[in-house]
């Protein structure tokens, strides 16, 4: 265990944040409780400063197993997290308890220490980074699945405490039981995966399969059954009926939140359960029970995403949708594999794990400004004390004259997530193209761009009610929210959609190179272990 | 040069945003016109070398995302620096064709007409096909505003379907491009590229079966844009909606973008398929020649019927360029510079029109000739040059794509044993002319002959147009008495006399006398592009030689030669 110790450092860092937090949020004041967004930011920002610094070299991330399947995963992983961490947490800002302190400012009430739910909110924010972080270095199915719990877990919670609304509360008692049956069916392919190879780490199951010339039936129904059981966590065909509700439920940053953590936790562990098969000599071809199940799910995935999308008003749900079609998006990349590095393949563009990684980050940030926007306009309160949100695609009418940053905000990560160029979410979803042909899924490739065809409908009108519509004057107009970190957030996140498409040369390139790095797949044994024998 | 082309546009555009609302006509105005100015210095013999025509010039490179094999990377070569400079010239005039027109949100409307054109103008410069790309998907979003915003009732539902079409069809020739990216990259160890020359080699060698999925691919993308029958739907929807500038840079350069990258990457990229599928892509263009100008007969609306002219001309456009021949290349290009004039005028002078009438219904309109003689002669020279009456522009283009799809077949060079196609244009333009290679191509006279009937059709609506609006007895809308009597109130009319202003006539001026220019002597014209051109027909023709041309003697011949 202590071995483990130099590349947990970041996720140590938050766990000791986390308990701060929660000190601090159940002191009597009413002032230290106010420190604790802060220092739960801080917190983040030094785990984030800790994984760039403390990021270990390949060869030394090895346990006694050797070294681990994606073995520069975690560092790119870690510093991803905490970095968009961060950005949602600007976001999270003000979420719980607007009503009761808005009550105590007019002093209406006293401060009562029991009604507060600070404490819960910003702890199960950095609870559920620190399970992101682990899944990043799992290396054992019982570590991933804890990982993968100490994730979600979490944000059941903050999805039902995200506003006072009963929708809420019913959004995230959906959440939790629909996510309680997706571990369920995971934690079965696991043990199936465990029946059939006989262990539970990750590294003894690779070598299991390359020693019997690939999976059993036992261990392949475990592996499909358990990537099945993420399609949960990734909002996938046919686990994905939760979303559009839950997003609708829960408070718009909160939504930003579900969009990002649990989505990144279960493409990593899709990975990680991949990487014990391997894509094959060349790199690209998944056993082909494997890539089927993941081709159908990648092509049903973005379809029913993006035509579902097109049908909705609110836009809640048009971003909840969105959410499904761009993990078909991203599922594309899982298929078409880390290319050979011996045949001139993982390359940034021959390596869809890189590309998957990579889209993670484009879509975490483009995703959170589009929501940033929904966090950071509302409407005067409604009886329960809590300011109501804007709802509908009409709402946003006319926004760049009313708010001039918001609107170009919305309008600017809109066209990013549909991928034009040369914002973000193309130089994103380029890679997802090269690797896949690449790997020679040209009839994906083909679906993926008609995909991104039908993505127009729906983004257009996100991106252009904002800047072409008058606003409607039927409609009580929108106010910005007295948490001016949202606006922020929304406006880094639009900043970097477009700078880091623009000025890709010294922007883009340096993240392009850590990805490549972070998605090297170590493949079979290295050939020191021969040269031993 | 190049870049300078691009970011002069966008500095003004810029400008623009910052300056008052009042000044941002005269900004882009400015704008436009060094934009025009540095065009036409980079066109000077001493600073472009006509002869090496073929060769990309003025190149530049910046690296973009080494990782992904991006290069910001520009170059013209002869067609490519023409095209920019009609870009650069429909700049002002367009500027100075919405002075009246347009009356509010004037700086969003200017500075989108800038974007455009220096997006546009990327288009044509680009030598990386991800920037090509970038560019002209980039043309979408300003037109989509200048629609949306700017247009008639139905603009909404025109924008959209504006940019659906293109969009998706874009993508699909993205993923075309990727394919030939990674086949480069499958042989050079995984370094991806997208510099177009490099690719251009590693395409134009591909198997033909896999060069055809690949043409298709692109030509998904290229044939909504240009547009080809049966994609074609978007585009009288869209002319009709957009305000006048915008019909004006919809038909004089977005459609070229079509044209365009057909001619830069579909033709040298797939030459072997091309040459195959030839004769489908030519009923196509057939068919788009006939049934748009059937439509066009019965329009009633003046811009519409104008629009679906453009449907028939860019067939004929497609027609000479998928004769794979030089003389159909030559007309195919020369096509896209004269239709971007005379259609281009047309819609201006429709915008006219409608600015003083506010209708453009043919029922509506009649006998204009009475009243506004200076128009009536422009639209009666444009209408001529648009038919393609000798001596005008629109003959010169119209007869190459003609004559080039005659003779584009095997058959014909070796049952006459001529290299007929190049005898005759040197014939009619000068003892020179073009130096044309052996007759390349697979459609043949039939092709010529059906699409020769679209000639006659284009001749009877657009003369049938002429006729009822511009001659005949006068006609006005209704209203229109009514409303000239208090013009005051209407800002418009109360700025426009009935006939032409001096304005109107200076940018109508310099379209009149390039068609003119190019219709009577258009050899100055037809060499600069000949090497361009030439190079395109040697790629063809290695890839895809010449089948049955040759003579029994001559193979006899070369088999002596062989032993």
């Amino acid at each position: 265990m202590i071995e483990r110790l130099p590349y947990l450092w970041p996720e140590v860092v938050l766990f000791i944040t986390t308990c701060i937090v929660m000190v601090l949020a159940l002191s009597k004041t009413y002032s230290m409780r106010k420190l604790t967004a802060g220092v739960a930011g801080l917190g983040v920002f030094v785990s984030g400063i800790v994984a760039v610094l403390h990021t270990p070299a390949a060869h030394e991330i090895t346990n006694i197993n050797g070294q681990q399947l994606l073995p520069s995963l975690a560092p790119y992983a870690k510093t991803l997290i905490a970095g968009v961490g961060l950005l949602l947490l600007l976001l999270l800002v003000g979420t719980v308890d607007r009503g009761e302190e808005a009550a105590i400012a007019a002093g209406k009430r006293k401060y009562d220490p029991l009604r507060s739910n600070r404490a819960e909110f910003y702890a199960f924010y950095l609870f559920s980074l620190t399970g992101l972080m682990l899944c990043a270095g799992a290396d054992d199915l019982i570590w991933l699945f804890l990982a993968l719990e100490l994730t979600s877990l979490p944000t059941y919670i903050m999805v039902s405490i995200s506003t006072a609304r009963n929708r809420s509360r019913e959004a995230g008692v959906k959440y939790f039981f629909l996510g309680a049956m997706g571990a369920a069916v995971f934690l079965y392919g696991f043990a199936l995966i465990y029946g059939g190879t006989g262990s539970t780490n990750l590294n003894e199951i690779a070598r299991h399969f390359e020693l019997n010339g690939g999976p059993n039936n036992i261990a392949m129904a475990g592996l499909i059954i358990s990537i099945l059981g993420m399609g949960f966590k990734i909002a996938a065909v046919p686990m994905h009926f939760y979303t559009p509700d839950v997003y609708e439920g829960a408070a718009p940053q909160v939504s930003a939140f579900l969009a990002f953590v649990p989505k990144t936790a279960g493409f990593i562990a899709i990975l990680l359960l991949c990487a014990t098969v391997g894509w094959g000599a060349d790199g690209h071809h998944l056993p082909q029970e494997l890539r089927v199940v993941l081709w159908v799910t990648a092509a049903l995935t973005m379809t029913v995403g993006n035509v579902l999308a097109i049908l909705q008003n609110n836009v809640k749900r048009i971003l909840a949708y969105s959410s499904i079609a761009h993990s078909g998006y991203m599922l594309v990349g899982v298929i078409a594999g880390p290319g050979n590095a011996a045949q001139g393949g993982s390359t940034f563009s021959d390596n869809g794990i890189s590309a998957v990684l990579f889209y993670l980050m484009a879509y975490g940030i483009m995703n959170l400004g589009a929501f940033g926007v929904l966090a950071a306009l509302e409407r005067k309160p409604g009886p329960d004390g809590e300011p109501r949100e804007i709802e509908t695609v009409n709402d946003l009418r006319g926004l760049c004259s009313t708010h001039p940053l918001l609107g170009w905000t919305m309008v600017l990560c809109a066209l990013s997530l549909l991928g034009f160029p040369p914002l973000l979410g193309f130089f994103g979803k380029l890679p997802l193209f090269t690797s896949a042909i690449s790997a020679g899924e040209i009839v994906l490739v083909i679906v993926l761009g008609i995909n991104s065809a039908i993505a127009a409908f729906y983004y257009l009108r996100l991106a252009f009610a904002p800047k072409l519509e008058n606003p409607d004057t039927s409609l009580e107009p929108a106010m910005v929210s007295p948490y001016k970190s949202r606006q922020l957030a929304g406006l880094i996140a639009a900043v970097a959609v477009v700078l880091l498409g623009v000025g890709g040369y010294w922007l883009l390139g340096p993240v392009m190179k850590e990805t490549t790095k972070a998605g090297a797949y170590r493949g079979k044994e290295p050939p020191a272990t021969a040269q031993a024998k | 040069m190049l870049i300078a082309l691009i970011l002069i546009p966008l500095a003004f555009a810029a400008l623009v945003i910052v300056a008052p609302a009042k000044q941002a006509r005269n900004i882009s105005l400015v704008g436009t016109l060094i934009a025009l100015a540095v065009a036409v210095i980079a066109m000077f013999p001493s600073r472009f070398n006509w002869q090496l025509g073929g060769d990309f010039q003025y190149e530049s490179t910046l690296s973009w995302l080494p990782e992904l094999g991006l290069k910001f990377s520009v170059g013209v070569d002869s067609v490519a620096i023409m095209l920019v400079a009609l870009t650069a010239l429909l700049g002002p005039i367009c500027v100075l064709a919405s002075t009246t027109a347009i009356t509010q949100r004037l700086k969003t409307y200017y500075a989108w007409l800038l974007v455009l054109q220096a997006a546009v103008t990327g288009v044509f410069v680009a030598r990386d096909l991800i920037l090509f790309y970038t560019c002209f998907e980039f043309t979408l979003i300003p037109m989509f505003v200048l629609i949306s915003l700017y247009g008639s009732t139905n603009r909404k539902k025109a924008a959209i379907k504006f940019f659906l079409y293109t969009f998706t069809g874009s993508i699909i020739a993205l993923a075309g491009f990727v394919y030939v990216g990674w086949q480069y990259a499958n042989a050079h160890n995984g370094a991806w590229t997208f510099d177009i020359a490099t690719l251009q080699h590693v395409s134009s060698g591909l198997a033909p079966r896999i060069q055809a999925w690949v043409m298709l691919a692109m030509l998904a993308g290229f044939a909504v844009k240009v547009p080809l029958f049966p994609v074609h739907t978007w585009l009288p929807l869209a002319h009709t909606e957009a305000p006048t500038a915008g019909s004006v840079i919809l038909a004089g350069v977005l459609l070229k973008l079509g044209t365009y990258a057909i001619y830069r990457f579909v033709l040298p990229f797939t030459p072997a398929a091309v040459m195959e599928y030839a004769p489908a892509i030519g009923v196509l263009c057939i068919i788009g020649i006939i049934y748009g100008g059937l439509i066009c007969w019965v329009q009633k609306d003046v811009k519409k019927l104008v629009a679906y002219s453009s449907v028939a001309h860019l067939g004929f456009c497609i027609l000479g360029m998928f004769a794979l021949n030089n003389v159909g290349i030559t007309g195919s290009v020369m096509y896209m510079l004269n239709h971007g004039l005379s259609t281009g005028a047309l819609f201006l002078l429709i915008g006219m029109v409608y600015e003083r009438y506010h209708t453009r219904s043919m029922s509506e309109l009649g006998g204009l000739a009475a009243k506004m003689p200076v128009w009536a002669t422009f639209m009666v020279f444009f209408t001529m040059a648009s038919v393609g009456l000798p001596g005008l522009n629109g003959f010169v283009s119209e007869f190459l794509c003609l004559l080039g799809a005659f003779q584009a077949s095997s058959a014909w060079g070796s049952s006459t044993g001529v290299t007929a196609t190049g005898e005759l244009a040197p014939g009619l333009w000068g003892s020179e002319g073009p130096q044309l290679a052996a007759t390349l191509g697979n459609l043949g006279p039939w092709f010529a002959a059906i699409a020769g009937i679209g000639m006659i059709i284009a001749a009877i609506y657009l003369l049938y147009m002429v006729g009822k609006v511009v001659w005949g007895p006068l006609v006005e809308p209704a209203g229109h008495g009514h409303h000239s009597s208090h013009g005051a109130e209407d800002n418009h009319e109360a700025t426009l006399p009935t006939d032409l202003n001096a304005r109107e006539i200076g940018i109508l001026i310099p379209l009149a006398v390039l068609c003119l220019v190019l219709g009577v002597y258009p050899k100055p014209m037809l060499n600069a592009l000949q090497p361009s051109i030439d190079q395109t027909v040697s790629i063809i023709n290695t890839a895809a030689p010449v089948k049955a041309a040759v003579h029994p003697a001559m193979e006899a011949h070369g088999q002596e030669a062989g032993r």
